[in-house]
């Protein structure tokens, strides 16, 4: 993929020309803004939560928020150096959750999990990010590597079809039916912090992220091989032609992204502990919104948009929705993430923190 | 694949040609090993034990080992494969190496499935994979103590290996008359109601009892030789000849052609005519449904086939021709009730569907490629959750969908059964696909093929690009209405859980598995797809497994389809192209410089 000779992917955006589109763009930018602005007003004024309901949907949405933002490096990383969505990420982390859910199984079964929880969990993540990781290194030697000079659209079909394959395959090797997850004693409780009760778990997923995060920028910007990556990203022939072995810099980028995926999964059994083959699709869908959000191919970029997606997500129903009357709002929690989705790609492909190969490449 | 290990640039080749490389061993060692894992993953998943109970013929092949050894024959069949005759090398000739290769390439496979039922007799598996029961491992070892069966696992996957690979090693008339009669012989054993319900309608069962041990049993020894014999005969007498019959049509003078196709035409039709007559209602249903997912596909074929964008969300205009037809013409619509006729309400089903493929289309016409195919999947879910909610219940029906939708009545004809509905729907099948022809060389075609090529080009060339982008999504969204209608009226309800994603990715399945921008490909992609599924039955269980696979082996091998457009070809083997044009170079051919000749992005 050359990016020297790709034509500008949007022909010149003059101002001065009004067409018929643009105006119906700016009414559906008004008119989402005004639905927002009337719900949230409506349903702040009403004063149906108090606030602390409101911060509880706050910190909900924060962890979640985190694991979709784990999940969306998969597809950031990937889109970074391959420039396509690899559509399979979400099947991914559903296998990582399952690992993660045989694993937890098998150590509640022991003394270890009542004894030293801390190794318990930390065996459960390292077996989630080794399994998500192995899968998508194959994926990528199977599916991906011989279509890399494809078409754009070529890649995409077959990762759709290596996330349906995954899905059936997970259905039929382990049962269709919903595992729950063990629980964990310690992980029950709650903790007080700055004199706010918040559960165990949600905090564990908090910390546990932002380490990760931060161990995953240490290893980009520091390190050789993070640095290849970098490189890779930017141009592949030119990183070719200094000595970086590309083939090589683009696997890891697949098992780093699969490991964020495990982790993702492993976390994911914290706080739902339910889990079946189907899991791993909205999660998927809503980390790729997060991974727009934040701007594609940008690692910080990902955080940030997991974050704000899974804010926007716990928070937009109550909000918004609440604020219009109708009834069983919460069945709309999923529309909420959709529209985000929508919206995000069609008024601001370029995410927040904007890169610049969303901008031509969108 | 073909790879070319660097040949030395110092020597010019003018005539003499390098001899081919041969099979190369570590390849099919390593394309054993994969098979290995399929074969481990087919029996895990539970294929094996749940197709086990058909014996395809009676009494010596049940379906679930004979699928198991199909793919050990498979990966024979790709590792004992000639590499690719390049320019500058010989062509390669198959011999026994190539024999050893596939011998090599099944035996690990078996092994692998050796490795399976070892340890599924040392351990109990069933905790984590819940198919591995006594059962299975019953069937995988034939009975036999563990390590006997291991050597018959392997011997025989081994065999299974080198017939496939042998397969190269044949003159190519007897591969021709071989291959086919072997696929006949599994069509009728495994279609044999199908095959029993044809025979009976054509009032032939005297064929069925003797071919089949009865009615609606599995097909005999004898049977299986009497259609093999007959079909390698014929295509043995037809083998004679050198060009295929599409070849020959093409190579018609145009007024012939004319009356050709005209001929086709009549001759089809007839057939269809008697369809529903002869097979019964069962397979008329599944034909139904197949012509249902055929008009929806010949609408995506427009959209993603011809206009290049991919839409992930197309379900949701099949949702909206099914729901306003619901709703013009049940009594029981929660809100509005005007039981109109279908017929009449088929113009207002249309002007939703334009009206829905408007709104989904004018917000993402700066999007293009992958962003584009997110988006009207993000549409497509939104659609599903709107019609499932409370919120609007009254007037979709939230969960518990619209019932009691009247049969579809065209003048004094009252239709109810399956047969009944074949005509109407292959009737606007054959209008779509009329209309899809048409509009292929159309102005409008051609714009939207301009687009698919490179919108930018076609913008600079003067095609308006919003305009094309618009109609494109119109008439895709207007073919799904109308299949949505005729389902909801053919079913008698509509329900949200029926537009589910499953259903946008298999009408995707069915266009690239018959060819992208092809109407015959995907007239042949419905066929297969929906209907093969749908008669058998053990197969449905896995039936998404299956379209996933073959979505991931069809975009590796043959991403242009089994009947494909021809421009499409052309623009997806390009690259291949590039590579004749690299190995030039090495050949000291005068040539162009080789960047010229890449893909088009």
């Amino acid at each position: 993929m050359s990016e020297a000779i790709s034509v500008p992917a949007r022909p010149i955006r003059s101002a001065s020309r009004v067409t018929p589109v643009t105006i119906f763009l700016w009414g559906l930018r008004i008119a989402a803004l005004a639905v927002i602005l009337y719900g949230s007003y409506q349903s702040i004024s009403s004063g149906r939560l108090s606030g602390a309901q409101w911060r509880d949907l706050l910190i909900f949405g924060t962890s979640t928020g985190s694991v979709f933002a784990l999940i969306a490096l998969g597809y950031t990383m990937v889109y970074g150096v391959l420039r396509f969505i690899n559509f399979a990420h979400g099947e991914v982390f559903m296998v990582g959750a399952m690992m993660a859910f045989y694993v937890a199984n098998g150590l509640a079964a022991t003394s270890l999990w009542i004894a030293s929880p801390f190794v318990s969990l930390l065996i459960v993540f390292i077996a989630a990010m080794t399994t998500s990781a192995s899968l998508a290194v194959l994926l990528e030697r199977i599916a991906y590597r011989p279509l890399r000079n494809a078409p754009r659209l070529i890649p995409l079909i077959t990762s759709i079809g290596a996330s349906f394959t995954i899905q059936y395959l997970v259905s039929g090797l382990v049962g269709p039916s919903t595992k729950d997850f063990p629980r964990m004693e310690p992980l029950r409780g709650t903790i007080n912090v700055a004199g706010s009760l918040i559960p165990t778990s949600r905090v564990v997923v908090i910390v546990v992220t932002v380490i990760v995060m931060i161990a995953l920028y240490l290893f980009v910007e520091r390190t050789r091989t993070g640095k290849s990556m970098r490189a890779v990203s930017e141009d592949q022939e030119t990183a070719a032609l200094m000595g970086i072995d590309v083939n090589r810099t683009i696997v890891t980028v697949f098992a780093v992204g699969g490991a964020m995926a495990g982790v993702a999964g492993a976390l994911w059994g914290l706080v739902f502990p339910s889990l079946n083959y189907f899991s791993g699709f909205l999660p998927g869908i809503k980390a790729f919104t997060a991974a727009v959000l934040g701007g594609i191919g940008n690692i910080l970029g990902a955080m940030l948009g997991g974050v704000s997606l899974g804010v926007v997500e716990s928070i937009g129903p109550s909000l918004v929705l609440a604020g219009y009357d109708i009834p069983a709002f919460s069945q709309l929690k999923d529309v909420v993430a959709y529209a985000a989705l929508v919206m995000v790609l069609i008024f601001r492909p370029t995410g927040i923190l904007g890169e610049r190969l969303s901008r031509d490449r969108t | 694949m073909a790879q070319v290990t660097a040949p030395s640039p110092a020597r010019p080749v003018e005539v003499e040609l390098r001899p081919a490389p041969p099979v190369d061993l570590g390849r099919a060692a390593r394309l054993g090993l994969i098979g290995g894992v399929a074969m481990v993953l087919v029996a895990a998943t539970g294929i094996v034990g749940t197709f086990q109970t058909r014996l395809l013929i009676d009494p010596i092949l049940p379906l679930g080992l004979l699928f198991l050894y199909l793919l050990a024959f498979a990966f024979g069949w790709m590792a004992g494969k000639p590499p690719a005759a390049l320019e500058g090398f010989a062509p390669a000739r198959a011999n026994s190496r190539n024999l050893v290769a596939g011998a090599l390439a099944g035996a690990l496979g078996g092994l692998c499935v050796g490795v399976l039922a070892a340890l599924m007799s040392t351990f109990d598996l069933r905790g984590v994979f819940v198919q591995l029961s006594p059962q299975l491992l019953e069937i995988l070892t034939f009975g036999l103590p563990l390590g006997a069966a291991i050597i018959a696992i392997v011997a025989i996957s081994a065999v299974a290996g080198a017939i496939g690979a042998g397969v190269h090693l044949l003159p190519i008339r007897l591969k021709r008359s071989l291959l086919p009669a072997l696929v006949w012989v599994m069509m009728f054993a495994l279609f044999t109601d199908l095959v029993g319900q044809l025979f009976a309608g054509l009032s032939a069962e005297f064929l069925t009892d003797f071919l089949f041990t009865g009615r609606g049993g599995a097909l005999t020894i004898v049977g299986a030789i009497t259609v093999f014999i007959v079909v390698f005969v014929a295509y043995w007498l037809l083998g004679g000849r050198e060009t295929t019959l599409r070849g020959r049509i093409e190579a018609m003078p145009r007024g012939q052609r004319t009356r050709f196709s005209l001929i086709a035409a009549a001759v089809i039709l007839i057939i269809l005519w008697f369809v529903p007559k002869v097979m019964g209602p069962f397979v008329s249903q599944v034909l139904d449904t197949a012509g249902i997912y055929l008009l929806m596909a010949l609408g995506l074929n427009i959209v993603v086939g011809y206009a290049g964008m991919l839409d992930l969300g197309y379900v949701a205009f099949f949702a909206v021709g099914a729901y306003t037809g619901a709703i013009l013409t049940s009594p029981q619509s929660p809100a509005f009730t005007p039981q109109l006729l279908l017929i009449v309400a088929i113009p207002f089903v249309m002007i939703a569907a334009a009206l829905a493929g408007l709104m989904v289309a004018t917000p993402v016409i700066r999007m293009r490629g992958d962003y584009l195919a997110i988006v009207t999947l993000g549409f497509g879910e939104i659609a599903r959750i709107l019609f499932n909610s409370e919120w609007l219940a009254p007037i979709f029906g939230g969960a518990q969908g619209i019932t009691n939708i009247p049969d579809l009545r065209i003048g004094p004809l009252q239709l109810s059964t399956p047969q009944d509905y074949f005509y109407p729907i292959f009737l606007v099948v054959l209008i779509a696909a009329y209309v899809t022809y048409a509009l292929q060389n159309s102005r409008w075609g051609r714009a939207w093929m301009a687009m698919r090529e490179d919108e930018s080009v076609a913008e600079a060339m003067g095609v308006n690009v919003v305009t094309a982008k618009l109609s494109a999504f119109v008439v895709g969204a207007v073919l799904a209405s109308f299949g949505g209608a005729l389902f909801g009226a053919q079913i008698g309800s509509v329900f949200p859980h029926s537009f589910d994603i499953v259903v946008s990715v298999t009408v995707l399945v069915i266009i690239i598995v018959g060819g992208m921008g092809s109407v015959p490909g995907v007239a042949l992609g419905a066929l297969v797809l929906i209907v093969l599924p749908n008669l058998l039955r053990e197969f449905s269980q896995y039936q998404f497994l299956f379209y996933g696979v073959l979505l991931i082996v069809m975009m590796l091998t043959k991403p242009e389809g089994f009947i494909p457009s021809k421009r499409r070809a052309q623009e997806l083997h390009a690259d291949e192209l590039s590579q004749d044009a690299w190995l030039d170079i090495y050949g000291d051919k005068p040539t162009t410089d080789a960047t010229t000749t890449e893909p088009p992005r």
